[in-house]
Formats: structure tokens, C-alpha cells, sequence
């Protein structure tokens, strides 16, 4: 039998998605569905005094907060978002009514009047007076680090929105059904969303069932966000007691949904004459928009990983994630730690110059090591690979040789050394308590599980491993649709632990379905047997210890680690910056999928490009002015440079076949390295996006 | 007011407003939706289509406009997916979240019929208009390459075959 792990199989969803065939959510009807609105406010802060429909209401729908059978909250970390709003508006994009019609195009007459008393808005997030969180990590003592410097180091450096923009809009349908409700939707999480929908609904959870259409992208922009709008779909669908579809179309997408948590990090780091850190004192400011959304979470992995790959004795990191009148900030591949090691990488790049020392020498001496210990204490397994990355990456990028070379040219050449912590954080793992199930059919085997395919390769890297732990052909394991009355909860589909995580239960799953078999195939044991389904729970890697309170300890069970290279061209003539090429090497612990895998390391690599010199979100009064496709660009292939990808594999002993994550890692790496770049070139850049106007602006060198 | 479309070889009479965008034609009226629709102003090319053999974005085509000719969506490029760009697409595993590549494989396809071996600058000039937020890019210039070089072997096979004799030597 030919394994299926390490080879780039075909994918599962391959044929459907380039025949057109793959049904998304817009895609779906149902009979006699209503298409659904949101009537949001108009102004970022404020009281609400009356709110009066001014347009012929007959053949609608009208929903408002009292039309909300339970809690108006929309379930998360702190329930402070109400569904609608009650009195207080907190934000430009804040929902205040919905409406649905049979037709869509009907919904372009709706006019809502709304009396404000308008209160001063917060747009500063260091001048706010609400925090969403704060933490300290601490490890030594900062004082005897800094007693053994030779010279200090201090900066500031910012990174500003990113929207997600997966090509497929946020969208669900609500259809009633039986006193309960079935969600269909663009998801990555379904029982976040059943957990939201229980709370608004105040209904039983058997009532409530999710079920996730095929979704065009999420990079964290359907982590929690559909969460919102499937309370609004069904809200409607329960008064109008006929399904409801909402779609957001692109501009109602980008002005009202998450985007990345911008960030303000300062730096003070002590080193030694031949570039030892001896102290970090590290303080990190988020902006969490209105409400508190996932930011305690972004803020944690943000701060754990601020003092990037680097061993030292004595750090203090303080993290704070603060409210602001602009939308909510959520979720965004990276969570975090891209904003917090942009600081970090930029920050090393200006101690080696402040010492004349060459970055690489500062990364390689300063690097964690196996048995290091990390700010949180964690020590490290033998797959810390650090210094391997590091090293890969300048050899295959011939850095010093373009370096030396390219001083003077308006060329650059940067690099950046990071890693990422796979699953959860912290005790996270063992409080989501994961389940994952094999069954078996009558001519194979299925895959259970409520992780999503959302492009990332869901599907087709489970099969891969539930067929190799059973010793049967890729071709005959099947992944069942994402619907919660279906599937156990495996977890949300985020952090990295679609593989490490719930790929894990799939083997332990499968392996103890092979034992139960014994010597029959899954086919023949169905024959004879019949159906039978085996779950694999969620066990923390033996010795694994976290304090939350302290944060010390075993913050995640395992880092993937990269070095990115960075190759740029500015124009003398208009300050714009062109990525030339990038090298991008991550260590994965075992690539399961190496075309899949490259595929994600290209995928994070473009967009870390494209956010450290593209991708501007401006905000005027509390919301993003451009709106558009026309004014906030993404990438195009004339904006992304040829990317060099290099896999390493040092095993992780507790995930699948050796597997950590790879999703979220690659876009760490690319904008400290872009940066770094641009200081070669002449450029001290400290804030991102690099706009042509930042790169004018900025000090010469 | 009625509209007369050949879709995918099929004529069809449509009763729809003038300024109807040919998108919301083509996915609810004639239930092909297959095209996406991306961000509505021409921006993103997820809704791209053939139009009269040349690549439009459905969104801004008013069906007014798209009387009288013959449109091409994904459904129609292979009755069975086996489109050498469909097929190169899946060896070189090009989709990732797939919602963009119906509009991806109808640029390429027009791309293609217009400039059978195309260069890099051709295929970054012809794709330019088309996002993808996955950034399968780099893929898909590749893939282009190898359906271009797939259809010229097919090409050349046929040309033997059509050839009755040379094959005897």
C-alpha cells in the first residue's frame, strides 16, 4: 500500500472548485427565502433617541432588539457586543435594525431615520480608558539584564488594519425549521455560531443546527464574525417564519467586518558588546475596535511570541488590547504574533546596525535552541529549529553576497527569523476537549470532524492521515459535510490546529479503529459487522503545564519555524517599493502535503507582502473610508514576487506522522523582512504599510 | 424587455430589465452559478465570463449589452471538467478556497484561444484583473504553461492523425 502522507496527492475538493460545481452560500436557495439587510448606524459614538423606518414598509420584514426571544448578546469572549443595538452606539458600523423582502432589489428602498446624541469617540487606543486585557509576562529580572548591557536599544514600531478580503463575502441563510433553526453559512467555526445562536435564539441546543456551505476564504474574517450576522439571518427568519439569506456585498463586507488589530509595540533591549540580549522590556498596545471580540486571545499570542525567537534570561513583556469607537478587530491569520514580530525582527535589524554587527550574526547567536526556554518558560523539544531556518534561508538566498553587493543600488535585501505556536494557547487545548471520530462506510472509511475546508486543505490532509494510520488507499476515506448535528466538535478551525491538533485525533482515532477491525478491511468488517464509528478526545502532551494568572509554562505544544528573505527594488522616482523575491523556509515538523503546504507558505507569504506595503485601511470618523476594491488593493501577480519555498521536517513527537502547523506561520515573516530591506536600501521605516509616501517621509540612512 | 443569450451552446430568451448586470442574469434567472460574483465593480474578475470568445467581467455587463451573443461560463468550457486547464489546474494544485477560479479559468481559456503559447508577460498581462486572495498566482501562471503545452501535444497528435500514411514509416 502506497502511504499518502509526504505525497501531494490529488485534493478532495479539486474537481468541484475548478467546474464551477462547488456550491457556496450564495449559491444555495431555498423556497420562499427572504433576502435580509442590516440598518446600521451612521455616526461612531453616541446615545440613540429614536430610530423610525421613513420608507413604505408593506411586504417587509422589520426586526429590532425587542424582537430578540433571548440574550442580545452575541455569544464570545466577554458578551459585551449586543446583536442590535439597545441604546448606546460604540461604533460606525453598529446594527440597529434588520429588514428582509422577497426581493433583493427591494431592499435599496429602505431608509431608516436614527436621532442621535453624538458622545466624543476614542479613535487613540493608548488614550482609552477601557481595556479589553492586560497582561504581564515576566521571566528574570529586568533590572540585572539591563545591568549587564553594554548599550541600550529602543524604538517604537506600528502596524496598521488589514482586511481579510476572502473573495467570498460573508454570508449565511437562517431557515426555520421545526421550532429550531438550521444555519447554513461561509463558516469556519460552526459551533461558535450554534453557540451564538442558542444564546440570541433562547433556544435548546439540539433546536439549533449549523451547517457550513463551502467557504471562499476566511483567513480569520469567519471566525467569529458569522457569529453576528447568523443571529441576524435567523432573527428575520423567525419573525418572518420563512428562511432568510443575507450576503454582505463587498463594501458592507469591508466598512462592517473584523480586521487585524493594529499594533503600537516599543522595544528596550540591553545587549552586549558582541550583540548578547541581556534584557527585553517589551510594551505592546492593541486596538480592538468596540468590542471585545477574540482580542484577550489575539493579545496573549501577540505577546507570548513579542520577544520573537530568541533566548534570554531576563524579559518583561506587558501586553494591553484596548477599545476604541471604530468596528470590532478580530481575527486574522497570525492572531497576533505577525504584529508583534514585525516589531521584534525590525527592532533586531537596528541592534546589529547600532553594534556593526550583521543581522544574521546577531539572529544565529541570540536563536533558541533545543532546551532553551522561551519568555513563558516553556523549554523546548529537540525540534526548535531556529538556527536551521536561519541558516537555510541566507544560503539559499546568497543574502551576504546581494548584501554586500547591492549597498548604494536602491536595492534591499532583509531578512526576518520568527516562529509560531501551533494550537491554542495555554491551557486552551485541554478546555476545548476536541473530539474527532472516524466511521466506517461500506467501502471505506469517513472522517468526522467539524473542522472546515476553507481552501487550507481540510479535507484532503485528514484523509491523508486517517488512510495511512488504517493502512487503506487515500481514495477510499471520505470527509463528511460540516453540519453540527452530524459531526462532533473538533474545535474551531483557527491557530494553526486543524492538523496538529485534530489531524492527531484523526490518527489516534483511526488507530484505534484498525485495532477493533483486527485482520478484516474496513469493507469486509462493515459487511459482516455493520456501521461503527470510533472517537478519539483531546490529551495533552504528558507533562504539559500552564498558568494562566502568571502566564508561565507550556504556552503551545509545538512552534513551527521560518526565515524569510526579503528582495526589493525601490523607485528613486516614486518612493514605491516592488518586492523582487522571496525566500521562504519553514519548518514544519512533517509537510503531510507538500504541494498543499508550499501552497499555504506562498498564500501567507503574499499577503505579509502585500500588508507591509499595499494594504492600507484608512479610517475617517471611525470607519474605513476606502471601502472599495478600487482603493484598498490587494495583491495582484504583478504584486507578488517570485517566493522560493524550502520545507524542513524535524518531527513533533505528538503531532500526526510528526505534522505542527503551517497555515498562519508564513505570514510572520514577510513584512520585518520587507522592512529590513528597506533599511539596506537606505529607508528607516518603523511603521507599515511602506506606502510610497511613508518610504518619502521616512529618515535616510 | 426580452433578451436572446446562447449560453454554452443553448439560445435562450430572458424577460429582465435592461441594465441587468449579465451576473445575476446568468446565476438567477438561468440558475448558472457557477460565476461569482466578487465585489460588483469590475475589480476582482471572480465573475468573469466569454463573451462573444473575449473575457468580460458579468458584473459590469449590462444584458442589454449581451443580446444577441454568445456567452461561455465555467459550466460550459468542458461538458466534464477535463478542459486542459482543469486539468493542469488540479495537477499543479491550483484552488485553494476556489471561490475566484471560475473567473481564473475563463481568463486563462480566453487567454489561451487568443495566444495558444503564451509568455509570462502575456499571462501576467491577461490575469492581471483576476484576484486571488489565497495568492495562487504563482500556480496558476504555471498551470497556464501547462495546458498551453497539453493543448499543443493534443494539436500535434491530431495533426498526425489526420495524416494518413506518415504514420506507416
Amino acid at each position: 500500500m502506497p502511504r499518502s502522507v509526504g505525497r501531494s496527492v490529488r485534493r478532495k475538493d479539486g474537481d468541484d472548485k475548478v467546474t464551477g460545481r462547488a456550491l457556496y452560500i450564495d449559491d444555495l436557495t431555498f423556497p420562499g427565502m427572504l433576502h435580509g439587510m442590516t440598518v446600521r448606524a451612521t455616526i461612531p459614538c453616541g446615545r440613540i433617541d429614536r430610530v423610525r423606518p421613513a420608507f413604505d414598509t408593506t411586504g417587509f420584514v422589520l426586526v429590532d432588539r425587542h424582537d430578540i426571544p433571548g440574550r442580545n448578546v452575541v455569544a464570545g469572549i466577554m458578551d459585551d457586543q449586543p446583536c442590535l443595538a439597545v441604546h448606546e452606539v460604540r461604533h460606525a458600523a453598529e446594527p440597529i435594525m434588520l429588514v428582509a423582502h422577497e426581493e433583493r432589489d427591494a431592499l435599496a428602498r429602505v431608509h431608516v431615520d436614527i436621532d442621535y446624541t453624538p458622545a466624543t469617540p476614542v479613535f487613540e487606543p493608548r488614550w482609552s480608558s477601557e481595556c479589553f486585557k492586560s497582561l504581564v509576562i515576566e521571566k528574570g529580572r529586568l533590572d540585572a539584564g539591563f545591568a549587564e548591557a553594554y548599550t541600550v536599544v529602543e524604538g517604537e514600531y506600528r502596524t496598521g488594519h488589514q482586511e481579510q478580503l476572502y473573495l467570498e463575502t460573508n454570508g449565511v441563510i437562517a431557515v426555520p425549521e421545526g421550532g429550531g433553526m438550521t444555519v447554513y453559512g461561509s463558516l469556519q467555526c460552526p459551533h461558535y455560531v450554534h453557540r451564538a445562536l442558542v444564546m440570541a435564539l433562547g433556544l435548546q441546543a439540539g433546536q439549533v443546527r449549523v451547517v457550513q456551505a463551502e467557504t471562499g476564504g476566511g483567513f480569520g474574517g469567519k471566525e467569529e464574525y458569522p457569529s453576528i450576522l447568523a443571529c441576524h439571518a435567523a432573527l428575520l427568519a423567525r419573525k418572518a417564519g420563512r428562511p432568510v439569506k443575507m450576503i454582505y456585498d463587498r463594501a458592507e463586507d469591508m466598512w462592517a467586518t473584523t480586521k487585524r488589530h493594529p499594533s503600537i509595540v516599543r522595544h528596550r533591549t540591553g545587549v552586549t558588546r558582541e550583540g548578547r540580549i541581556t534584557a527585553m522590556d517589551i510594551d505592546l498596545v492593541l486596538d480592538g475596535g468596540a468590542y471585545c471580540t477574540l482580542s484577550p486571545v489575539v493579545l496573549s499570542r501577540a505577546s507570548i511570541h513579542a520577544s520573537g525567537p530568541y533566548r534570554c534570561d531576563h524579559i518583561r513583556i506587558r501586553g494591553r488590547a484596548m477599545m476604541t469607537n471604530t468596528p470590532p478587530n478580530g481575527a486574522f491569520r497570525g492572531f497576533g504574533a505577525p504584529q508583534s514580530q514585525f516589531a521584534t525582527e525590525v527592532h533586531m535589524d537596528r541592534i546589529a546596525e547600532t553594534l556593526g554587527i550583521d543581522p544574521v550574526a546577531v539572529r544565529e547567536q541570540n536563536a533558541l535552541r533545543p532546551g532553551d526556554t522561551t519568555a513563558t518558560g516553556q523549554v523546548l523539544g529537540e525540534d526548535a529549529s531556529a538556527v536551521e531556518v536561519l541558516q537555510a534561508a541566507v544560503r539559499k538566498s546568497k543574502y551576504h553576497e546581494k548584501r554586500a553587493r547591492w549597498r548604494g543600488t536602491g536595492k534591499g535585501i532583509g531578512l526576518s527569523l520568527f516562529f509560531h505556536g501551533s494550537g491554542f494557547t495555554g491551557s486552551g487545548e485541554v478546555t476545548l476537549a476536541s473530539k474527532a471520530s472516524v466511521e466506517l462506510t461500506a467501502g471505506g472509511v469517513r472522517v468526522l470532524v467539524s473542522s472546515t475546508e476553507i481552501g487550507q486543505g481540510t479535507r484532503t490532509m485528514h484523509a491523508q492521515i486517517v488512510a495511512d494510520a488504517l493502512g487503506i488507499p487515500y481514495e477510499v476515506v471520505e470527509t463528511a459535510a460540516v453540519d453540527t448535528a452530524v459531526v462532533p466538535d473538533s474545535g474551531p478551525t483557527v491557530a494553526s490546529r486543524t492538523c496538529m491538533v485534530v489531524g492527531r485525533l484523526l490518527q489516534r482515532a483511526a488507530g484505534d479503529l484498525k485495532a477493533r477491525l483486527g485482520r478484516l478491511s474496513p469493507a469486509a468488517y462493515f459487511a459482516a459487522h455493520g456501521p461503527l464509528v470510533v472517537t478519539a478526545e483531546y490529551e495533552p502532551p504528558p507533562g504539559a503545564a500552564w498558568d494562566e494568572q502568571a502566564y508561565r509554562g507550556d504556552a503551545y505544544g509545538s512552534y513551527g519555524w521560518g526565515c524569510h528573505v526579503a528582495e526589493i527594488d525601490v523607485r528613486p522616482d516614486t518612493w514605491a517599493v516592488q518586492p523582487v523575491r522571496m525566500t521562504a523556509v519553514a519548518e514544519i515538523g512533517r509537510a503531510i502535503h507538500p504541494m498543499m503546504a508550499t501552497g499555504q507558505i506562498e498564500g501567507g507569504t503574499a499577503q505579509g507582502v502585500a500588508w507591509a506595503l499595499l494594504e492600507e485601511v484608512v479610517m475617517r470618523d471611525g470607519a474605513m473610508a476606502n471601502h472599495t476594491l478600487t482603493n484598498y488593493l490587494i495583491p495582484t501577480a504583478a504584486d507578488t514576487p517570485r517566493i522560493d519555498t524550502v520545507i524542513l521536517e524535524r518531527p513533533y513527537a505528538h503531532g500526526p506522522f510528526g505534522a505542527k502547523g503551517v497555515g498562519e506561520m508564513p505570514i510572520d515573516g514577510p513584512a520585518p523582512a520587507i522592512v529590513n530591506a528597506l533599511r539596506h536600501a537606505g529607508y528607516d521605516v518603523r511603521a507599515i504599510p511602506a506606502t510610497p509616501e511613508r518610504v518619502m517621509k521616512a529618515g535616510r540612512l | 424587455m426580452a433578451y436572446t443569450l446562447t449560453v454554452n451552446g443553448r439560445t435562450t430568451t430572458v424577460e429582465v430589465p435592461a441594465d441587468m448586470p449579465l451576473l445575476w442574469v446568468l446565476r438567477d434567472v438561468l440558475e448558472l452559478r457557477g460565476t461569482k460574483y466578487g465585489c460588483g465593480i469590475s475589480a476582482c474578475g471572480a465573475c468573469t465570463v466569454h463573451l462573444n470568445g473575449r473575457a468580460v467581467r458579468a458584473c459590469q455587463t449590462k444584458v442589454s449589452a449581451a443580446d444577441g451573443a454568445s456567452i461561455m461560463t465555467i459550466e460550459g468550457l468542458s461538458p466534464d471538467g477535463t478542459h486542459p486547464l482543469q486539468q493542469a489546474w488540479q495537477d499543479v494544485d491550483v484552488p485553494q478556497c476556489g471561490y475566484c477560479q471560475a473567473g481564473q479559468i475563463m481568463s486563462a481559456a480566453a487567454l489561451l484561444a487568443q495566444t495558444p503559447k503564451p509568455t509570462d508577460e502575456d499571462i501576467d498581462r491577461a490575469m492581471n484583473g483576476n484576484l486571488c486572495r489565497c495568492a495562487t498566482y504563482l500556480r496558476i501562471r504555471q498551470a497556464i504553461h501547462k495546458a498551453a503545452a497539453m493543448t499543443a501535444t493534443t494539436t500535434v497528435q491530431q495533426a498526425a492523425a489526420n495524416r494518413p500514411g506518415q504514420d506507416q514509416e
